[in-house]
C-alpha cells in the first residue's frame, strides 16, 4: 500500500470539487525523507512569497514554522529513542546504547472538522468549500486578525509588510485551484515516498488505521494517529501518523475551537452589563 | 592530554548539547504552539475608549431619567466621541484597513468579532444622533411641537445607546475571552467583568474630572474602584501555573499588576480620603495600562509552547 507509484490516488485526476467529495491528506513521517518538496511545490504553485533565510540550528529544520507565507512546513525532529525495531548503537565511545531517532513530518493546515478561523471570520472571507477544505478567499480578508488568535493550531497568519499581498490572513488553501480542475494538491503531487498522501477522506481514514496497526506489529510500538474526533475540532481533514506524543511536533494533545467558550464568556458579559447598568442606576437614584 | 582523550571530552560535551528531544525546548524546539495576536496599540486603546464611551451612555440614561441634565448631556458627549474614534482605532488596526466595509457582511453571533462590530455599530447609530437631539433640544432651537418630538427622540436614541454601550464596554472580554489564548481564556468570566466595570469607573472619572462632582459619580467610583479591588485579588488567587504565567510574569504581568493597583485600591484609599481628582486620574490611567496589559499577555502567552500545553492538563 504504500509506493503506488502511478497507480497512486495522487497522481490521478479527479472530479472531487464537482463531486462534493470530502477529501484529506494524510501525513507519513515514516517513509519521509525530509526533502521539503512539498515546501518547495506549495510555494511555486501558490505563488507564495520568500520570507527570509535564516539558520535557525533546529537540525535541518529552517523553516520555523507554518504562517502566512509557510503552508507547508517539514519538522525534524530528534529524539533520543528508539525508532522501530532500529539497531541502537553508541554515539558516544561508552560501552552503553543511546537510541536516537530522527522523525521527519511534514505539517500542514488541518483543515479542522470545526474550524476555529472559519467560526471567529467576521468578513465571511474564511468558508468551507465543496470538498471540505477551509478556504481563505482573499479578496474579501480584510486583515482583522481574529482567526490568528482562533487557531487552536496556530496555523494561520497575517502576513506582514513589505511581503506581496501584505495585511491578508493566509494559510494552505488545499490547493482548491488546482483541485477544482481535477489536480492532485501540489504537496502530495511531488512528494517522492507518498509520505503525504492525498484522496478520499474516508479511504485515507482507513488507510491510516491500517497503516498505523502495521507499523505497530513491526516493532513501532509508540505509532498512532494524530486526528483528534474527541475533542470540540471533532477530527481533522489533514491528519499525521505520529511516533511518541503529539508535543514533541508541536501539536496540541487536546486541541479545542474557541467557540466552546462562548457560553460561559457572554454569559458573564450580559450579567455584568446589566448588574453594571442597576448599580449605576441606583447611585443616580439614591444620591 | 592525548588527542583521543579531549576527543572523548568533546563527544560528552555535544550529547549533554542534545541530551533532551529536539534541542531542550518544550516541544518542538520551544517553537510556539499558537499563533499570538498580531494586534497593535490600536486595540488596547479601542478596549479603553470604547469601555469609557459604552458605559457613558449608560450614566447618560440614568442621568437624564433622574433630572442631571448638564451630567447627561456631558456623559454623551464623551459616549458620541468615543463612539467616532472607535471605528477609526479598528480600522487603523486592520492589516486591509480600505476592506473595512467587509465587516458588515455577515451577522455572525458565534464571531464574537462579529457581534462586536454590530454592537458598536448600533452603539454609534443611536448616541451620535443621540446626542445631536439631545443638544437641539437643550438649547430650544426649534419651538413648541417639534422640540417635544426631539425631546422624545432623544429619550429613545438615549436608551438605545444604553442598550449597547453596556454591551460594547463588557463584550471585548467576550472577543480576547473566546480564543486559543490560554492567558485569556482561562479568564474568560473575569475578562468582561474587569472591562465592564473599568469602563463604567472610567465614564465616572472623566465626567468628575470634566467638573460634574455629584453624589452620584463618586459612588460609581467607590463601588468600581471597590469591585477592580477585588478582581486583583480573584486574579491573584485564581491561577492556573504555566497556563497563565503570563498575567503574572515578564512585561504583561507588570501591565496587570499596575494597571489593577492603580484603578482598584489605589482609586479607593483616594476617594476615602475625598481626593476625587487623583482617585479619577489613578482609575482612568490604570484601566489603561491593563488593557495594554492584557493584549501583551495575549502575545506573550500565544508565543509560549508550555503555556499551550499546561491548559490542557
Amino acid at each position: 500500500m504504500i509506493g503506488e507509484g502511478t497507480k497512486s490516488t495522487n497522481q490521478r485526476r479527479h472530479n472531487y470539487v464537482q463531486e462534493n467529495v470530502e477529501v484529506g491528506f494524510f501525513t507519513d513521517p515514516t517513509v519521509c525523507i525530509g526533502c521539503k518538496a512539498c515546501e518547495v511545490a506549495c510555494k511555486e504553485w501558490n505563488q507564495v512569497p520568500d520570507d527570509g533565510f535564516t539558520w535557525s540550528g533546529n537540525s535541518y529544520d529552517n523553516t520555523g514554522g507554518l504562517g502566512a507565507s509557510t503552508w507547508r512546513h517539514v519538522l525534524f525532529v530528534e529524539q533520543d529513542r528508539q525508532k522501530g525495531n532500529q539497531i541502537v548503537g553508541s554515539h558516544s565511545l561508552g560501552n552503553g546504547e543511546d537510541p536516537f531517532r530522527w522523525v521527519f513530518l511534514s505539517d500542514v493546515c488541518k483543515h479542522c472538522e470545526e474550524a476555529g478561523c472559519l467560526e471567529a471570520c467576521p468578513t465571511g472571507s474564511i468558508v468551507r468549500t465543496e470538498v471540505g477544505s477551509v478556504l481563505v478567499q482573499d479578496d474579501v480578508c480584510n486583515g482583522c486578525g481574529y482567526c490568528v488568535v482562533s487557531c487552536p493550531f496556530g496555523v494561520i497568519d497575517r502576513r506582514p509588510e513589505p511581503l506581496a499581498d501584505a495585511g491578508g490572513a493566509f494559510k494552505c488553501t488545499f490547493c482548491y485551484d488546482r483541485q477544482k480542475s481535477g489536480l492532485v494538491p501540489a504537496c502530495a503531487k511531488v512528494c517522492p515516498t507518498e509520505s503525504i498522501v492525498f484522496g478520499r477522506l474516508d479511504d485515507l481514514r482507513a488507510r491510516a488505521q491500517e497503516r498505523v496497526q502495521q507499523l505497530r506489529q513491526s516493532g513501532y510500538g509508540d505509532a498512532q494517529l494524530y486526528d483528534p474526533q474527541e475533542t470540540s475540532v471533532r477530527g481533522i481533514h489533514a491528519f499525521f501518523l505520529i511516533l511518541g506524543e503529539p508535543e514533541a511536533y508541536g501539536l496540541p494533545a487536546k486541541p479545542q475551537i474557541p467557540t466552546i467558550h462562548l457560553k460561559s464568556a457572554w454569559t458573564s458579559a450580559i450579567a455584568t452589563a446589566v448588574a453594571l447598568s442597576l448599580a449605576t442606576f441606583c447611585a443616580f437614584y439614591f444620591l | 592530554m592525548t588527542n583521543e582523550k579531549r576527543l572523548d571530552e568533546l563527544r560528552e560535551e555535544s550529547k549533554l548539547a542534545t541530551a533532551s528531544p529536539s534541542g531542550g525546548g518544550p516541544g518542538y524546539y520551544g517553537q510556539p504552539v499558537i499563533k499570538p495576536p498580531v494586534w497593535t496599540w490600536e486595540i488596547p486603546v479601542y478596549l479603553f475608549i470604547g469601555g469609557l464611551a459604552g458605559m457613558s451612555a449608560v450614566i447618560a440614561l440614568a442621568a437624564a431619567i433622574f433630572h442631571h441634565l448638564d451630567v447627561g448631556r456631558a456623559a454623551m458627549w464623551a459616549a458620541a466621541i468615543g463612539a467616532i474614534l472607535s471605528p477609526i482605532l479598528l480600522i487603523m488596526d486592520l492589516g486591509r484597513p480600505h476592506l473595512f466595509i467587509n465587516m458588515l457582511r455577515v451577522f455572525k453571533p458565534q464571531s464574537a468579532m462579529s457581534m462586536g462590530v454590530w454592537i458598536l455599530t448600533a452603539f454609534g447609530a443611536c448616541v451620535v444622533p443621540g446626542l445631536i437631539a439631545l443638544e437641539l433640544h437643550a438649547h430650544q432651537i426649534f419651538p413648541g411641537a417639534f422640540d417635544q418630538s426631539l425631546r422624545i427622540a432623544a429619550g429613545i436614541l438615549i436608551f438605545g445607546s444604553a442598550i449597547f454601550g453596556m454591551l460594547l464596554a463588557t463584550y471585548t472580554g467576550v472577543l480576547i475571552g473566546a480564543t486559543a489564548i490560554p492567558a485569556w481564556f482561562l479568564h474568560r468570566v473575569l475578562l468582561p467583568i474587569h472591562f465592564g466595570v473599568a469602563g463604567l469607573g472610567s465614564a465616572a472619572a472623566l465626567l468628575e474630572m470634566l467638573g460634574h462632582r455629584i453624589a452620584a459619580l463618586n459612588a460609581i467610583g467607590f463601588f468600581a474602584a471597590a469591585i477592580e479591588t477585588a478582581l486583583l485579588v480573584w486574579l491573584t488567587m485564581d491561577k492556573h501555573g504555566a497556563a497563565d504565567r503570563a498575567i503574572r510574569e515578564h512585561r504583561s504581568g507588570w501591565l496587570i499588576r499596575i494597571g489593577e493597583i492603580l484603578s482598584g485600591p489605589l482609586a479607593l484609599v483616594f476617594r476615602f480620603f475625598g481626593l476625587v481628582p487623583f482617585a479619577a486620574i489613578s482609575f482612568l490611567i490604570g484601566a489603561l495600562v491593563s488593557r495594554f496589559g492584557w493584549i501583551a499577555a495575549g502575545k506573550v502567552s500565544g508565543a509560549d509552547p508550555e503555556s499551550v500545553f499546561a491548559a490542557e492538563r
